[in-house]
């Protein structure tokens, strides 16, 4: 019945010529909701820009290098704040890119398909949940969990490294990179997966053939030839580290300073916003936080450009669509 | 000629897989623990006063959280209503009009750019353009960059259902001679019903655990909202101040507020799963 009623829908406005008017309305307004897109990255990064102006204009690139943050003289430098981002992310990319590898080798090598399926389910519910219960989680339970067992565990065994000297507080730069670690493990598995799944059978069952074990086709074999892909799920990692806000601010300890020791509190660029932006009044103050932005902002977009040619790249070579 | 391989490459492939093992393990856990301890710690503060009372300072017994829910509530459906129709039509250009073209390329890479680009960048920016013209803080200001977000996340999903959608189908509503807009409405979207609504129930559950684009844009309010023209009271802004507070009965609000949003954030995952796997 329905099927009729379509029908005669059609026939009351029988269409004549190329293209109704209609049509074209409608092409050229689903064209500009496309163009939306490209147009608001340009306009975040043009405001961005706009804002930082006084910023570059009073501090040069000295800004940059310099550690000082002090809203009260209107100083600021971003190194600290560089300084904690690269370090945590550091942090969580050593730890978060090989426990990913392992992972996806046992979702595509190793698990039956059934109970794979589920541990897949499970990891990627794992990356539904939002910063800010990381974030609760990380203050209120990792924190002290840190705080008693981790810490004075390394302190006592790998203490004579300036790295692990220090009160055990809990929160600090260690403690963020871990959570950091966490919280992109599952976005580089399933992509890893994704890579692994990608590899044309015959390859790995030709080095099956040859009498290899599982870790050497995927290490020999599976890994090299999906290596585009793989680093493009690295770096897909890396940016989300990168620009990671809440549960980073909940537990770095929130001060702008440099240490040697990973237990020492420090901030990141993103956790910085996130707690001066709200409060910050002078002109310069704001100027200098947003110029932060256009920092991160840059450094994020050049590595999410990376990671999509990268997995473009395999995508287009084994002819599938994105 | 049955040799097995030498003891030493057995020995690695089985320490490998134990780690693999190890690993996977490490990440259930993980999702165990937090949902674990985000449940029985927020269990305790949820109550119908909860639901519907407002926060009261710290010390004093009872009080809830009702504006915050009321708050994120309308403004992750102003920022959906923003959102889904320009997601939805332009991931229609991409599936169905743009295809390779170079607007359709741009617009692909930009959005997924766009997914990775941290949410605070986002509310800097909104802060830039809505904030400080209108010299105050607003709900609306927070719902627009909730649909920035939300966008590309509904312009993706969008174009990847559409293309599901066999060729044959449109070729025979075009043979019928229907227009090409009216065979893309009543004949594309609905056979790839389930999938769109797949896509918008991502969108939301995207965005409704937002903290960092709102911090500076919807900011946090005691009060009951009146109006989306004002800073309004949200729940995970709220879970961040109460959290950073050094009171008690502040802290428990605050994990009673985690436990509604992560509910809410797995709930809608879930759903929207449940939903395209009844569709195949």
């Amino acid at each position: 019945m329905r099927e009729h009623r379509v029908l005669r829908f059609f026939q009351l406005w029988p269409q004549t010529g190329a293209e109704s008017l209609g049509d074209i309305g409608f092409r050229w307004l689903s064209g500009c909701c496309a163009l939306l897109v490209p147009l608001l990255i340009l306009a975040i990064f043009m405001q961005l820009l706009y804002y930082s102006i006084p910023t570059i204009k009073t501090f040069g690139l000295g800004f940059l290098f310099s550690q000082t943050w002090n809203p009260v003289t209107q100083e600021f430098g971003a190194a600290s704040s560089i300084f904690g981002t690269l370090i945590s992310t550091l942090i969580a990319m050593l730890l978060a890119v090989p426990l990913s590898m392992v992972i996806a080798l046992l979702l595509v090598e190793l698990a039956p398909p059934r109970i794979s399926r589920v541990i897949g389910t499970l990891i990627e519910l794992l990356a539904a949940i939002p910063s800010i219960i990381y974030g609760m989680w990380g203050l209120f339970v990792f924190a002290p969990f840190m705080a008693d067992y981790v810490q004075p565990a390394l302190g006592n065994t790998l203490g004579f490294l300036p790295l692990f000297q220090g009160p055990p507080m809990g929160i600090g730069m260690l403690t963020a990179g871990i959570i950091l670690a966490f919280m992109i493990l599952p976005f580089i598995t399933m992509i890893t997966r994704d890579v692994f799944l990608l590899v044309p059978p015959v390859v790995k069952e030709s080095a099956y053939g040859i009498g290899s074990t599982t870790w050497e086709v995927t290490y020999k074999v599976t890994i090299p030839y999906g290596l585009v892909g793989v680093l493009g799920a690295g770096f897909l990692g890396l940016g989300r580290a990168l620009g990671e806000t809440m549960a980073v601010t909940f537990v770095i300890g929130n001060t702008h300073r440099i240490s040697a020791s990973l237990f020492a509190p420090g901030n990141s660029i993103a956790s910085c916003l996130a707690n001066e932006f709200a409060e910050a009044t002078e002109p310069l103050y704001v100027s200098s936080l947003i110029a932060l932005g256009l920092v991160l902002f840059i450094v994020t977009y050049l590595v999410q450009v990376l990671s999509q040619m990268m997995l473009r790249r395999m995508y287009r070579a084994w002819s599938v669509g994105l | 000629m049955n040799r097995r391989p030498p003891t030493g490459r057995r020995l690695i492939n089985f320490l490998v897989s134990g780690l693999s093992v190890l690993a996977s393990l490490l990440g259930i856990t993980l999702l165990g623990w937090i949902t674990l301890e985000v449940i029985y710690r927020g269990l305790a503060a949820i109550n119908l006063d909860f639901f519907i009372k407002l926060p009261t300072p710290p010390g004093m017994a009872g009080g809830g959280l009702g504006n915050a829910i009321a708050g994120t509530l309308a403004m992750t459906g102003l920022a959906t209503l923003i959102a889904v129709p320009l997601g939805l039509l332009g991931g229609v250009y991409l599936a169905e009009y743009g295809e390779d073209s170079r607007l359709a390329d741009n617009s692909r890479f930009s959005a997924n750019v766009l997914m990775g680009m941290p949410s605070i960048i986002i509310g800097v920016f909104i802060y830039a353009i809505v904030v400080v013209p209108l010299k105050h803080f607003s709900g609306y200001a927070g719902a627009l960059a909730l649909a920035i977000i939300m966008l590309p996340v509904i312009s993706r999903t969008t174009e990847d259902m559409l293309r599901l959608v066999p060729n044959t189908l449109r070729e025979t509503a075009l043979a019928l001679g229907a227009p090409r807009w009216k065979v893309t409405v009543l004949i594309v979207f609905r056979a790839a019903r389930a999938g769109l609504i797949t896509g918008g129930l991502l969108g939301v559950a995207r965005v409704s655990g937002e903290t960092a684009p709102l911090l500076f844009t919807a900011l946090n309010s005691p009060y009951w909202f009146r109006s989306l023209g004002e800073p309004m009271a949200n729940l995970t802004v709220t879970i961040f101040n109460y959290a950073m507070s050094p009171y008690s009965d502040w802290q428990q609000m605050a994990w009673g507020a985690s436990l509604l949003i992560t509910v809410g954030v797995l709930a809608l995952n879930l759903t929207a799963r449940f939903v395209l796997q009844e569709k195949k």
